[in-house]
């Protein structure tokens, strides 16, 4: 926002295709090696948008629409800028390109504190990561990245594609630039009014040399709520997943996998197989390092006749070596790995862990959370066409860039051979941050080259195969001197998702190292502690692990803010007061918990339920993704002892706000992922095998158990933050903090559950 | 072996007759999507546990997940392809004006479960809504704007 005027010398439509790929600098992200694909007159002014004859402008997003609004967002932005018709706006996915490389989940993912942002070591280090993403980065949806690394391209992409509008009016009118303007869609020059689509082809041969983006107080579209462009075709069905595409000659897979870590299929009956009705194939799966197991597939010429075929060919698995291992036992490994000193420092500040040595009194806690499914409502599936030297990969991905290289490495050929299109996703929450699906579903439709396959994982495959939110405990401890808080120490043990999810896909600079995802949330905080050390002891276990939306923030908010309600109760302080008392400089964050503590009427008393229950409220705050979110909930207690939730006040600091529709969407969507997953959600292993199977198995959030939400946005022209994940992290512990004060029992473990009798 | 052996049902679907081949137990669902492709009608758990694959039967909203062929093959079944009328309108007008898709997915089930109920119920309280719709999960929480676009759909029906 500093600098809203751009060069862009030497760079026109026709020469950024010859243009080197040296260190690019940001606006050589507008130009890219592959077009977009384009059909009927349609003319793409770069790679983020492309102008059709009849004026309909179709907007590029590298970023996968997963339900969490970005085609839209998206289309703001670049809309914004371009000042045309938003009736005529559509968007489309993208190619795979170096342009749309994630450069914001990277640089913001760093293991720094936020504390040091305007540090000049840490821009440094900043600058220099961006530059390098931008070589080998990642095409990636994710980590609540889309609106921040689309922020300024997108809107340098629509002034661009203006400018060159505009000089194509000037040049056919012989008016001025200066004199020339656009509105809705059509250049004025003087007199003379020319259509977006009668200039595209002639704005094609145009190079812009110097563009100015708008300020925050000319925005039009920027800030206002705008209909989701996918709302209608949601609505009526006619919106297409990637289980719906239906290439010409498809047929259907079945897949049974091993179903613990260390097996694979031993031997199988393929004779009963293949004499079920509609069979074609039956395909033995060795698995692969993108994380699919071995297993076997059936193709037939339905999937329901595939599913069958499968269920009826008996197959024996070799055993496994880990037959004690189960959702207990592996805490109580949790449990002793936290309790051994040592481990990776996240942060240690002020007198570190030595302040628990002069400390008058030390609180002391341990926190446990469980592995979690992500449960899209889409299954995994991929439909794939292996044919000489070429591969058609139709599906949902969140990086297809690596949904690409998966493909090729399993059909053998080179990524150039491999021709993705993306679907809409039905639901990521991280799940389809992971290739293993594409990896399989190549690997059976290698066995019968020339014919289009489609893969689908029933939703027992679903649950017993995911890459999970690993299970995590934290030890936490509290240093009291003088009535105050002197410091805490915090150690928590859980597996390291992204690490793990590094190597799968090949993620070479994080395979090493300390893997942040596994303590954000703890030491990342903006609370003003006098003394803080954070550490964190990674396990290995052989239970697939990966992103769960919002990944380390989903249990340690849980585990830091019930805690900090702790050392408030210890104190006999209100935990809002407590909270602000250690937010005296971080006024950013104190005026987040004020708006929600203030909306929520925190100062009066909260009422009763409906059948006359006291209702008790909780508070917390957390920081994630560069935006902060504060919770008030509210809650009662059923005679049956099961925690009711009445209503949830939200204040969100997420910079600007780009579309306040769908981020009020994003908001909600999240605070009933974090209290779903808060009251009900668990997975069981046993054997090493996951035996959670359905949903009746892991009960998702049900419709008469949605509280009252309200969501507010703190006003602000800010550069936008993170929204997909944010709010999801507090709402545990807000809820836990709420039953605290109503019963006096403290939770610490997820699932929400309160002991039988009261205590 | 009399499972595996395959009929042809002409069926009622959204006021046509189609004619299809299958196993008297496959399940309408598959029917729909990999016979007959039409792929409105999604599949969520295959166990009658999410109804995302919620079609009308005779006006009664059914798992299609869940419901062989054999046992619907005379009655008249209507997809989120084949809804029309006021109610159909005033549901999908409500969803389209709240902005109550996220990713989707589910929503056709969502949409189905809806009209039914409009169509039974035209003013429902909360406890309506809350037992006509609590079959049908979203993993995105749509859950507030689908309660409100069902309110907003209603009002519009007076």
């Amino acid at each position: 926002m500093r600098r809203r005027t751009f060069l862009l010398a030497g760079l026109g439509a026709g020469g950024a295709l010859v243009f080197g790929w040296s260190l690019t600098p940001p606006r050589q992200r507008l130009h890219g090696r592959t077009r977009p694909l384009t059909e009927g007159g349609t003319i793409a002014l770069n790679g983020w948008l492309m102008i059709a004859p009849d004026d309909t402008v179709t907007v590029v997003s590298p970023k996968a629409e997963m339900g969490q609004g970005i085609h839209t967002a998206l289309a703001m932005l670049i809309a914004e800028e371009l000042s045309c018709e938003w009736a005529k706006v559509r968007t489309v996915h993208s190619p795979i390109d170096r342009i749309y490389n994630n450069i914001a989940a990277i640089v913001d993912g760093l293991p720094i504190h936020s504390d040091l942002d305007d540090h000049l070591a840490v821009r440094g280090v900043r600058w220099l990561t961006a530059k390098m993403m931008r070589e080998v980065g990642v095409m990636m949806t994710g980590g609540s990245s889309s609106v921040r690394d689309c922020w300024t391209i997108a809107r340098q992409a629509g002034a661009t594609a203006r400018e060159a509008l505009v000089l194509a009016a000037s040049a056919r009118s012989g008016v001025p630039v200066a004199d020339c303007r656009v509105q809705s869609g059509v250049v004025i020059c003087g007199r003379q009014r020319f259509r977006f689509g009668e200039l595209v082809a002639d704005a094609a041969t145009q190079r812009p040399t110097e563009v100015r983006l708008k300020a925050p107080s000319e925005f039009q579209l920027i800030g206002k709520p705008m209909p989701r462009l996918d709302a209608r075709d949601k609505a009526r069905g006619t919106a297409t997943f990637g289980i719906d595409v239906r290439p010409a000659g498809v047929r259907y897979a079945a897949v049974a996998m091993a179903p613990a870590a260390d097996m694979k299929p031993v031997s199988f009956d393929e004779a009963a197989a293949r004499a079920r009705p509609g069979v074609l194939d039956v395909v033995p799966l060795a698995g692969s390092p993108f994380g699919d197991r071995p297993g076997v597939a059936v193709i037939a010429d339905s999937w329901w006749r595939a599913k069958q075929a499968l269920a009826a060919m008996p197959i024996s698995w070799s055993p496994t070596a880990h037959t004690q291992l189960s959702d207990t036992t592996i805490t109580a490994k949790l449990l002793t790995a936290v309790s051994r000193e040592g481990g990776l420092p996240f942060r240690s500040v002020g007198e570190g862990r030595e302040v628990l040595t002069g400390a008058s009194r030390v609180l002391e806690a341990t926190y446990e959370a469980p592995y979690l499914a992500h449960a899209t409502m889409e299954p995994m599936n991929a439909t794939v066409l292996v044919e000489n030297k070429a591969v058609t990969v139709w599906t949902g991905t969140q990086v297809p860039g690596f949904a690409r290289k998966a493909a090729s490495t399993i059909a053998g050929v080179d990524e150039e051979q491999v021709t993705l299109h993306q679907q809409l996703l039905g639901g990521g929450f991280g799940r389809r941050l992971d290739v293993d699906y594409i990896a399989q579903a190549t690997a059976v439709a290698k066995a019968m080259p020339g014919v289009p396959i489609q893969l689908i994982w029933s939703r027992e495959d679903d649950f017993r195969h995911d890459f999970y939110r690993p299970a995590a405990v934290s030890h936490l401890r509290a240093a009291i001197n003088g009535g105050a808080l002197a410091g805490i120490v915090a150690r928590s043990a859980s597996q390291a998702p992204f690490r793990e999810y590094s190597k799968r896909v090949g993620l070479v600079f994080t395979t090493a190292g300390p893997d942040r995802t596994t303590a954000e949330g703890t030491w990342d905080q903006p609370y003003e502690i006098p003394s803080l050390h954070v550490t964190h002891a990674d396990v290995e276990l052989p239970i697939p692990v990966g992103s769960w939306r919002s990944v380390g923030h989903s249990h340690q908010a849980f585990f830091y803010e019930s805690f900090l309600d702790e050392i408030a109760a210890a104190l006999k302080t209100d935990p809002l007061r407590f909270r602000l008392g250690l937010l005296e400089r971080h006024t950013r964050a104190a005026r987040v918990l004020r708006m929600a503590a203030d909306r929520a009427g925190w100062s009066e008393a909260p009422g009763e339920a409906p059948d006359g229950q006291p209702i008790a409220r909780g508070v917390a705050l957390h920081f994630s993704f560069g935006t902060l979110v504060a919770h008030v909930a509210e809650v009662s207690i059923s005679p049956a002892r099961e925690i009711r939730v009445h209503r949830i006040v939200c204040a969100v600091d997420c910079g600007l706000v780009v579309n306040p529709d769908g981020a009020a969407q994003q908001v909600e969507g999240a605070i009933l992922d974090g209290l779903g997953t808060a009251l009900h959600g668990a997975l069981r292993i046993e054997q090493g095998q996951v035996t959670t199977r359905n949903f009746d198995g892991s009960r998702p959030l049900r419709l008469p158990e949605v509280p009252r939400l309200e969501v507010h946005f703190v006003p602000s022209t800010d550069t936008p933050t993170g929204l997909g994940e944010p709010a999801l992290p507090g709402v545990a512990p807000a809820v836990a903090n709420a039953v605290f004060r109503l019963t006096g029992y403290r939770l610490r473990a997820l699932p929400l559950r309160l002991p039988p009798e009261p205590i | 072996m009399n499972r595996m052996s395959r009929s042809t049902y002409t069926l009622q679907l959204n006021g046509e007759s189609v004619s299809c081949t299958a196993e008297a137990d496959m399940p309408l669902l598959w029917v729909l999507r990999d016979v007959l492709n039409r792929t409105g009608t999604r599949f969520g758990c295959g166990a009658g546990l999410c109804g995302a694959c919620t079609v009308h039967v005779d006006g009664v909203p059914t798992r299609a997940c869940v419901t062989p062929i054999q046992a619907v093959a005379s009655q008249p079944i209507t997809t989120i392809e084949g809804v029309d009328g006021r109610v159909a309108t005033a549901v999908q007008d409500a969803w389209t004006k709240l902005n109550v898709a996220q990713c989707g997915y589910c929503q056709a089930g969502q949409v189905m479960s809806a009209i039914a109920l409009l169509a039974k119920t035209p003013t429902p309280s909360d406890d309506d809504i809350d037992a006509a719709m609590q079959g049908n999960l979203c993993r995105c929480g749509a859950y507030p704007r689908i309660r409100a676009a069902i309110r907003t759909a209603a009002e519009s029906l007076r």
